[in-house]
């Protein structure tokens, strides 16, 4: 299996205060599932959001897909961006959109032809629960439903990875093994999963699964070498 | 994307925008501009029409007997040049009521020494010809005056002309202030919707599409303002023009809009809807070079 992300001393200062994150270095290998944790603060989502191209890191190499992402021109963003499935911590989704819509914006950003967009959204709908709730508006959703969306609409376009940021915060713990279960049938179908979680019990649900620890913007163990749950005990 | 579905990523909501109203006035306002340019350049035009080749010969005698004599020789001078299409003598009768209101009843007075007056019209208007008329006039009767009307009526055409240029430069005036004006609406909605836009790019849109659905935006917002300005000022034309035509001045009747003219205001809302959308798409495609 290749590298798909490799983070090579990488930091990230925003503005002009302390580093938020500092010498990450880690390769995740195609096809794998990664848990990354840490405390609230530590920098997770800042990790996600260099992973995701939504930042350039302050200094340091990220090679993404084989190619110099720090250095990759704003041209060659968008269609990088189309190999990469988000679930936003705050699932920014489009406010005025329905839930129909919201989740076919991937495939009509990548501009498949709308008469093929109803079976994958429909699809995709059945499997989050929500095809009754396909017309609503965000703002009418719950909380859970909202998750449900944002993590329908980074999956849709079977992206060659997946980055989630707390993707079942907001969604009882049926729905959340549900949710995992679907990360786990799109990884067997060779996505690279990246989930950034407190929650200790979906670490249980994915015994392949690596995890990465992230303590106050440092990276505790370098990838891989930590299986979860780990052998011996788990820490304090 | 979908036209539909790309017109509904960004806010529908909000009914008629300031962006709709600025369209509609400035669109009023310009195509009164035009139509004024239009109508006063196609005046000026059939004023240069009319007066090109029009001569006035005066006779100017305190001796009226010897007056009238030389009036009706070159009369009959004029008759026989080839240059001039029609001659006539300027009535006595017309000619007195025309000097009545500085001359009063005096004017009537046979012994007044005014002058003759003989209208001649030329087949063209070249110089030539105008130099020939005057040299047969001149070897009939040597203190007769031979005036070009359109020496004497260029101060109107001048007027005339200065009014089309100023016309002309009001709507160039009005293009550059809606193009900046869209520029102002476009960032305010780059603002509005930042959070939008980031996620569209975040899913892999790239700068054009995404400027895409603002251009779609303002082309909606400018084609109502832009479309109900037009159709208010073309009634406010049309009424206008009518009530000129009952005044039935010849000079007036000049400046109809002729079809030509009604295509050109016609083009302009298009023109606006387009300028605007150049516009929002430019700053938009600017404004997103400085974003990841
Ligand atoms: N845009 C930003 N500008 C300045 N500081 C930021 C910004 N984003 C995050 N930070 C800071 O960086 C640190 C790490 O934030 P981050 O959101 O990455 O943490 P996290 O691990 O995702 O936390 P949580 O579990 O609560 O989501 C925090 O101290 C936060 O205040
Ligand atoms: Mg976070």
């Amino acid at each position: 299996m290749a590298n798909i992300v490799q983070f090579e001393n990488v930091g990230l200062r925003y503005d002009t205060g302390a580093e938020t994150l500092s010498d990450i270095s880690f390769t995740l290998r195609s096809g794998a599932f990664y848990f990354l944790t840490g405390a609230s603060g530590a920098g997770k989502t800042s990790l996600l959001r260099l992973l995701y191209l939504a930042q350039r890191p302050s200094r340091g190499v990220i090679r993404l897909f084989g190619e110099d992402a720090v250095l990759l021109p704003r041209d060659r963003m968008p269609g990088f961006r189309r190999r990469i499935g988000v679930v936003f911590q705050d699932f920014r989704l489009v406010p005025h959109l329905s839930t129909w819509d919201n989740i076919a914006l991937p495939l009509r950003v990548a501009g498949m032809p709308e008469a093929d967009l109803r079976q994958p959204v429909e699809e995709m709908l059945a499997w989050v629960g929500l095809t009754e709730r396909a017309e609503a508006r965000p703002a009418t959703l719950s909380g859970g439903e909202q998750q449900r969306v944002a993590i329908a609409r980074a999956v849709i376009a079977r992206p060659e990875m997946l980055v989630a940021d707390e993707p079942t915060g907001n969604v009882d713990p049926d729905m959340a093994e549900r949710l995992l279960h679907l990360f786990e049938s799109l990884n067997k179908l060779g996505t690279t999963v990246v989930v950034a979680t407190h929650d200790l019990h979906l670490l249980n649900r994915i015994p392949t699964a690596q995890m990465m620890r992230l303590d106050h913007g440092r990276l505790l163990d370098p990838t891989g070498s930590l299986q979860y749950p780990p052998s011996p005990r788990a820490e304090p | 994307m979908s036209r539909a579905s790309e017109r509904r990523v960004l806010d529908e909501a909000g009914g008629v925008r300031a962006m709709t109203w600025v369209m509609a006035i400035m669109l009023f306002l310009t195509m009164l501009a035009a139509a004024l340019g239009l109508g006063t350049a196609g005046a000026a035009r059939a004023l240069d029409r009319q007066l090109a080749g029009r001569l006035t010969v005066q006779i100017i005698d305190g001796d009226p007997v010897r007056r009238d004599a030389s009036a009706a020789r070159v009369l009959a001078t004029l008759r026989t040049l080839p240059e001039v299409t029609r001659v006539a003598a300027v009535d006595r009768a017309e000619l007195t009521r025309l000097l009545r209101p500085w001359l009063g009843s005096d004017g009537a007075d046979p012994g007044l020494p005014v002058p003759a007056m003989i209208d001649v019209d030329l087949g063209g208007q070249d110089d030539a010809a105008v130099a020939a008329v005057a040299r047969a006039v001149r070897g009939v009767a040597p203190t007769a005056r031979v005036d070009r009307h359109e020496t004497w009526m260029s101060p109107v055409s001048g007027v005339m002309r200065s009014l089309t240029l100023l016309a002309l430069g009001i709507v160039l005036l009005m293009a550059g202030a809606t193009a900046a004006v869209v520029v102002l609406a476009a960032r305010a909605g780059l603002e509005t919707h930042r959070a939008t836009i980031e996620v569209m790019h975040m899913l892999g849109s790239t700068d054009l599409q995404v400027a895409r659905l603002f251009q779609r935006r303002v082309a909606i917002d400018a084609a109502i303002g832009g479309v109900a300005g037009a159709g208010v000022a073309i009634a406010v034309i049309l009424l206008i023009m009518t009530r000129l035509q009952g005044l039935g001045s010849e000079l007036l009747d000049g400046g109809r809009l002729s079809s030509t003219d009604w295509a050109t205001l016609g083009a302009m809302p298009i023109g606006f809807i387009v300028l605007a959308m150049v516009a929002a798409r430019a700053t938009i495609v600017r404004a997103m070079r400085t974003t990841l």
